[in-house]
């Protein structure tokens, strides 16, 4: 059932540090570009009364390269990272993934930060920054922390956030190694995604898993198995970490074979 | 000569939709308007124990079943569904209280909390212990024919429930108005939600049902709307206040109708060259917790079980099963997308186990002039199944296609279909079906009950009548369907609206045309003044049906139509990309080309989804995605390539030729995909192909 509307207030920051003030002083749902939040207020799915709009947070909309490492500002959205050259220089795979995200209006709303906070083992762009070993910059009022992204999940949607902290950027440093990513939607456009792969092969290889458990998953065995032995071996290794379920989307043995035959070909297409 | 019919004239509709300026049921108000709200029930199968209104009533208005004045039960064939829950419950999301209230959050925020004596509900309509009809098709011996044949090939396919997905979800609004109500309704046939309405809220009060602007119907708006309007019209009579009524999407998708899942078994003998000497056709079709109109989706489903093909010995048998779920009912189609797709993939089948090529094997069977349905109609001239066949094969250079495509990722498939339009048999004659039409100071007005629900009926009808009165297209307007004004025209159903009711028009237009003896409308008005014109549908004097025995002419006419797909597979995900489809259809000819084409090209891709997307997850007995983002309907990514060809073969019956168009399109895209489908490799004879069941698919 609807969200009451009448029931709902909300808040508009200007800066970062006043947004941050207000976090400290009571608790309220972020809303970046809402295309998450609209969604759950449509279905009556979020407990939250109280809102604070950080949308005209300008500070948060940008992305550049600080010593080697890519910032991606919170509000940068999916057709930012699009139009992006470092982004295409540095995260190609992260291109492909924006691409794909619902359609060109949700493109032009949907945020990184918003992907990442919403934490839906469903999120395109989480298996990129799982792969390339990214890390979240959090900030509250006057603190700021680094936690490693692959951390940063403790359970489904479940996050190491804090009520009075903003996600402000995530940082990926240089990635040494061919790109490669897939998603398996529902169909070609507006899809949520049934499986979706993110790889770096470099020295070795970097495998992130979305939607086929409670968070995105490193495959951390496959990774081991392929620096060191065949496909195979790795094929022995991928069955056993990978577990999914069934849902209304997919089937658990859609998804585990799909994941399987999906690393099969990055590993194939990639070397 | 014609000026308006075969042009695309800029549509009546047209500014109003593209401006934005049209009002549809929820842009309506009304002064003191109340919103309505529909309890339902939780459970599929049981009783209702108690009922507790967990919240402050003050200013609710609260209905159920004690507080109908008439009759409990929606009118339409069978009379077995309530408005209401009085105590037995069949399916989820069964109406049981209607709850009203000018605030819609309050509304929203009731509590209603009713307690079950649950019990064990029949999901499976082969276990089923109850049909809601049963028909039987007989001609020649068919266990004979198939004890004698050289080869007997089996199979059995299945199809699964589609959901409508119009844009515009159901709304009504009801109207206390002289005593009576007038029913404002997203619908497509307001006589049937007159007809209904009159059985709940008994003859006493005046009522009329006024169609709004309707963003879609695909036959969702049939049979649905009469239970929607019941609910509206009852809080309106207890509150005395206009109520609106607007489902959201998910209760749309969850409480209202959906095209019947079927199985369907062949048991066909042929020859060893290929020639059809025996079909016995099983079709079982999931009906749903009430009869609605199982027995007529059945009834089409049935007769077009054999296919376009000819064969002497044939045996259809069919039944329509009750189910713990929510009714299914009238869909583009209406039962024969499901029948047609289980022949096509078998003829497929038949082709691979002959060693033959299925090509061959279609020519060699397919239906011509004069040759004999499965209900022994003889076919008259306009029967063009291989006129489309060879058009479809001469575009796709299908023959080396298929041979060049082998082994790859790629796969093509045909499927050969045909439409009948109308009412079945006899149905056109009982309905008498009547039109009017209104000389106006300007030119002349249709009076109709054909609704326009986004595929041109009002500019199609205006077109015939432009032409049968010989005035400009601009001069003929054509009235908002209001029951209390326009002839009852019948239900904008079945594509009977051009070929049937655009018959009448022009009828009464080219009497019309007499009376003015040669004034214009204008001159004549200034004059005489207005006059109209009644006329009422005539059955062809040639047509004879056997509703006991389901032999004779089942259809005054018949579409044709035969498509192509290609698509492409990925071999790691199972995804298949429909990449091209070709659709050659034949129906009389095209009153207006433009949107003749947005009927088929809509008709494919919605085929395209049934075949591909488009997965109702049933959940004890409820729809589990009832939301746009889990039930998958076709994207523009999602849509390929379309060559659409428009082949003609005039049928005298209809106006200027014309037949019916409006289902023939859904009929043939989900075979041609399965068959493609199976050119790859892949043993698939169910839909939705979804990846999750090719995966599990066995290789050819
Ligand atoms: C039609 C449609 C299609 C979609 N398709 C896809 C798809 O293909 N792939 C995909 O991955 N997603 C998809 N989404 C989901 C959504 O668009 C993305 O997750 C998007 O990135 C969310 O960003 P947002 O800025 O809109 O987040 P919001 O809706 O504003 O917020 C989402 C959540 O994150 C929190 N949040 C937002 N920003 C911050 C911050 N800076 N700090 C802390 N918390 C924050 C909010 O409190 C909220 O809990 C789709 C959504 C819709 C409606």
């Amino acid at each position: 059932m609807k969200t009451a509307l009448s029931t709902l207030e909300m808040r508009r920051a200007t800066s970062v540090a006043e947004a941050l003030e207000i976090l400290r002083d009571e608790p309220r749902m972020p809303i970046a570009g809402a295309t998450d939040v609209y969604v759950g207020l449509n279905f009556g799915t979020l407990p939250e009364l109280r809102y604070l709009d950080i949308w005209a947070l300008d500070e948060l909309r940008t992305i550049t390269v600080n010593e080697d490492v890519l910032v991606l500002g919170a509000l940068a959205t999916y057709t930012m990272m699009v139009a992006s050259a470092l982004v295409q220089e540095r995260l190609p795979m992260m291109i492909e993934a924006a691409r794909q995200v619902g359609g060109p209006q949700i493109q032009n709303r949907g945020t990184i930060g918003g992907n990442i906070a919403n934490g839906s083992p469903a999120g395109d762009s989480l298996p990129v920054l799982a792969a390339c070993d990214a890390v979240v910059v959090l900030q509250s009022a006057g603190a700021e922390r680094r936690v490693k992204f692959t951390e940063f999940y403790t359970g489904y949607r479940k996050t190491v956030m804090r009520r009075d902290e903003l996600v402000v950027a995530v940082e990926v440093p240089r990635v040494s190694g061919r790109q490669w990513f897939r998603k398996v939607g529902t169909r070609a456009a507006q899809a949520i995604s049934k499986v979706v792969v993110a790889g770096v092969r470099g020295e070795g290889a970097r495998i992130a898993v979305g939607s086929i458990a409670p968070t995105v998953i490193r495959l951390t065995a496959t990774e081991r198995a392929l620096a060191t032995g065949s496909l195979d071996e790795a094929m022995v290794a991928l069955r056993g970490e990978v577990n999914p379920i069934d849902d209304i989307r997919s089937t658990a043995d859609y998804r585990k074979r799909v994941t399987e035959n999906l690393v099969r070909r990055f590993w194939t297409e990639t070397a | 000569m014609t000026t308006a019919v075969g042009q695309s004239v800029s549509r009546k509709d047209g500014i109003g939709k593209a401006t934005g300026a049209t009002k549809y049921a929820d842009d309506l108000h009304f002064p003191g308007m109340l919103f309505g709200r529909t309890i339902r029930s939780t459970i599929p199968c049981g009783r209702v124990k108690s009922i507790r209104m967990d919240f402050d009533t003050s200013g609710f208005t609260i209905v159920d079943y004690r507080d109908i004045p008439h009759r409990n039960v929606v009118a339409l064939i069978d009379e077995d569904q309530p408005y209401l829950v009085e105590t037995e419950v069949r399916h989820m999301a069964e109406a049981i209280v209607l709850l009203a209230h000018e605030d819609r959050e309050k509304l929203l925020g009731a509590n209603v909390v009713i307690e079950y004596e649950e019990a064990e509900p029949v999901f499976d309509p082969e276990r089923s212990p109850h049909s809601f009809k049963d028909i039987t098709i007989e001609k020649g011996d068919v266990e004979d024919a198939l004890a004698s044949a050289e080869i007997v090939v089996e199979g059995t396919y299945r199809t699964g429930h589609q959901e409508h997905v119009y844009i515009e979800t159901n709304g009504v609004i009801a109207v206390p108005e002289h005593g009576g109500i007038a029913l404002y309704g997203s619908l497509q046939c307001p006589f049937y939600a007159y007809k209904a309405l009159r059985s709940v809220l008994g003859n006493d009060h005046p009522l009329r049902v006024i169609q709004t602007e309707t963003g879609g119907g695909f036959g969702g708006k049939e049979e649905y709307p009469s239970m929607i309007a019941g609910h509206a019209a009852l809080l309106a009579v207890k509150s005395g206040r206009p109520v609106k009524i607007i489902y959201d999407r998910v209760e749309d998708m969850v409480a209202t109708t959906k095209r019947h899942p079927s199985i369907v078994r062949h048991r066909t003998g042929l020859t060893r060259e290929g020639r059809l000497v025996a079909m016995d056709v099983d079709v079982i079709l999931d009906g749903g917790a009430y009869s609605t109109l199982s027995a007529v989706v059945l009834s089409r489903g049935c007769i077009h079980a054999a296919g376009p093909y000819r064969c002497d010995n044939v045996k259809i048998f069919g039944r329509a099963m009750f189910t713990n779920t929510p009714p299914n009912g009238a869909f583009r189609g209406f039962g024969a997308p499901q029948t047609e797709f289980a022949m096509e993939v078998h003829m497929e089948r038949i082709a691979e186990q002959l060693g033959m090529d299925s090509l061959t094997l279609r020519e060699m069977n397919a239906l011509r002039p004069g040759d004999m349905t499965a209900t022994s109609q003889v076919l008259k001239q306009d029967a063009s199944a291989l006129e489309c066949l060879q058009e479809a094969v001469r575009r796709t250079d299908y023959r080396r296609k298929r041979e060049e495509l082998k082994g790859t990722n790629r796969g093509i498939g045909l499927a050969l279909f045909y439409h009948g339009a109308g009412f079945t048999g006899a149905g056109e004659q009982r309905l008498a079906s009547k039109a009017r039409l209104d000389l106006t100071a300007t030119g002349a007005r249709i009076m109709v009950a054909s609704t326009e629900i986004g595929q041109g009926t009002r500019t199609m009808h205006a077109q015939i009548v432009s032409d049968a009165l010989g005035v400009p297209y601009e001069t003929i307007e054509v009235a908002q369907p209001d029951t209390s004004v326009v002839a009852d025209s019948g239900p904008t159903v079945a594509s009977r609206t051009c070929m049937v009711v655009g018959k009448i028009l022009e009828r009464c237009a080219l009497e019309m045309k007499e009376r003015l003896e040669g004034m214009t409308p204008a001159q004549y008005h200034a004059k005489h003044g207005a006059f109209s014109i009644v006329k009422e549908h005539i059955q062809p004097e040639w047509m004879r049906w056997d509703d006991d025995n389901y032999q004779g002419d089942a259809y005054a006419t018949y579409a044709w139509g035969c498509d192509v797909a290609e698509v492409e597979i990925d071999r790691d995900t199972y995804e298949v990309r429909p990449v091209k489809v070709t659709a050659v259809q034949e129906f009389g000819r095209p009153i207006h080309p433009a949107l003749a084409m947005g009927q088929i090209e809509g008709g494919t891709v919605q085929g395209l989804g049934y075949a591909l997307l488009e997965h109702v997850v049933m959940k004890n007995g409820a729809m589990a995605n009832p939301t746009l983002t889990n039930y998958t309907i076709p994207t523009t990514l999602d849509t390929p390539e379309l060559d659409i060809v428009m082949l003609e073969n005039h049928y005298d019956g209809g106006p200027f030729g014309a037949k019916g168009l409006g289902e023939l399109p859904m009929d043939g895209p989900a075979p041609a995909v399965v068959n493609a489908i199976r050119h790859l490799g892949l043993d698939l004879r169910d839909i939705p192909a979804i990846p999750e069941t090719l995966i599990a698919c066995a290789s050819l």
